[in-house]
């Protein structure tokens, strides 16, 4: 269910999450201390390319990491295997590439 | 002054793979009696049919291990007195094994698993060569040495959880023969024993609960081997990765 392959993909997607997600609280808490408005944040976000690879990245790390982590619960607790289990794997992969990538396109894009 | 023999409550499960219910004894207590005597009483004094499988009676087979309040312990080395609840007694087969008849479990799955872990001795020199001297300070040798006391009684297997909810997982015991074989200097095949180990069965599915290493009733640790294990799979995955490119 969890051979080196995905277990060695999920530990290097946690390891690109951990500091993307201490500056995304890191920046939440700066953007809210002098009391930014949305349209101000999207106008320093919208066509940037730096936001976009940062968030882009995220994304890609957390669909990826929660895909597994999910995998290893369905299986264990609903006993779901072989294609079944592959295609719930991937199924959770794209669906938070598709949501994750329509927020961050919502964000970056101008 | 008179003396009142007390009489416990025990229950013990009967069945096989298909069916099965617990059926109550009531068996006098006497002083340092363990699980294996009360079950063994049982058989002797009360019902002959009562399958249950022991050798050694002194913690050395591994061949006794049942359920017992709901935990599994080596029955011949625990202490009635330390386990009773309330004066009852639940004495039932091994947990995540198949059972054949009453407390008697099938312990191939066990077995064929450390097999599939590779927990076995490659060579690095034939009977004819001489004999290489291992230090038994040596880093490998300590890590090895932790781990060879395992008496196979399966105790770890029954009390883990991932066992419980994934059938193909390898398991402790035989991951904890596959950390020591691989620290073992006369071993001639570590990168066999890495890759069976890393498998969709293998040491990565270890949650790290500790279960095995709790309930180890030789006081091993399993889940240090099972982490082990893990460590050194992980650094060889890059050094295959950059050896084949």
């Amino acid at each position: 269910m969890l051979d080196i392959r995905l277990y060695m993909l999920q530990r290097i997607t946690a390891l690109i999450m951990a500091p993307l997600t201490l500056g995304h609280i890191a920046v939440m808490i700066y953007a809210v201390q002098g009391g930014l408005t949305t349209a101000e944040i999207l106008s320093r976000t919208q066509g940037s390319v730096v936001w976009l690879v940062y968030y882009g990245t995220f994304v890609a790390a957390v669909s990826i990491h929660a895909a597994i982590g999910l995998r290893v619960i369905i299986a264990e607790t609903f006993k779901l295997r072989g294609m079944a289990l592959s295609g719930f794997t991937w199924g959770v992969c794209g669906l938070f590439l598709y949501m994750g990538a329509r927020a961050v396109m919502a964000v970056t894009m101008p | 002054m008179s003396f009142t023999q007390n009489i416990m409550d025990v229950s013990i499960w009967r069945g096989d793979a298909q069916a099965g219910a617990f059926a109550h004894f009531e068996v006098p207590a006497q002083k340092s009696q363990t699980i294996l005597d009360v079950v063994a009483w049982i058989q002797q004094h009360q019902d002959p049919t009562l399958s249950y499988r022991y050798a050694c009676r002194v913690g050395m087979c591994g061949s006794c291990a049942m359920m017992v309040n709901g935990v599994p312990r080596w029955t011949c080395r625990t202490h009635v007195e330390k386990v009773l609840e309330g004066n009852k007694l639940e004495v039932a087969p091994l947990r995540n094994l198949p059972v054949i008849k009453d407390l008697v479990t099938d312990m191939d799955s066990f077995f064929d698993k450390w097999i599939a872990a590779e927990g076995r001795h490659h060579p690095t020199a034939s009977r004819l060569d001489p004999i290489a001297a291992i230090s038994p300070e040596s880093a490998g040798r300590v890590k090895a040495n932790a781990g060879i006391e395992c008496i196979n009684c399966s105790v770890c297997y029954a009390a883990c959880d991932t066992v419980a909810s994934n059938p193909d997982y390898l398991g402790p015991a035989a991951l904890q023969r596959a950390w020591t074989v691989y620290n073992d200097a006369k071993d001639a095949d570590k990168q066999a024993v890495l890759d069976a180990v890393s498998g969709v069965g293998g040491c990565h599915n270890c949650h790290t609960q500790g279960s095995c290493t709790a309930h180890c009733p030789n006081d091993l640790d399993p889940m240090t081997a099972i982490a082990g294990l893990k460590r050194v799979s992980a650094a060889s995955f890059f050094k295959r990765r950059k050896a084949r490119a």
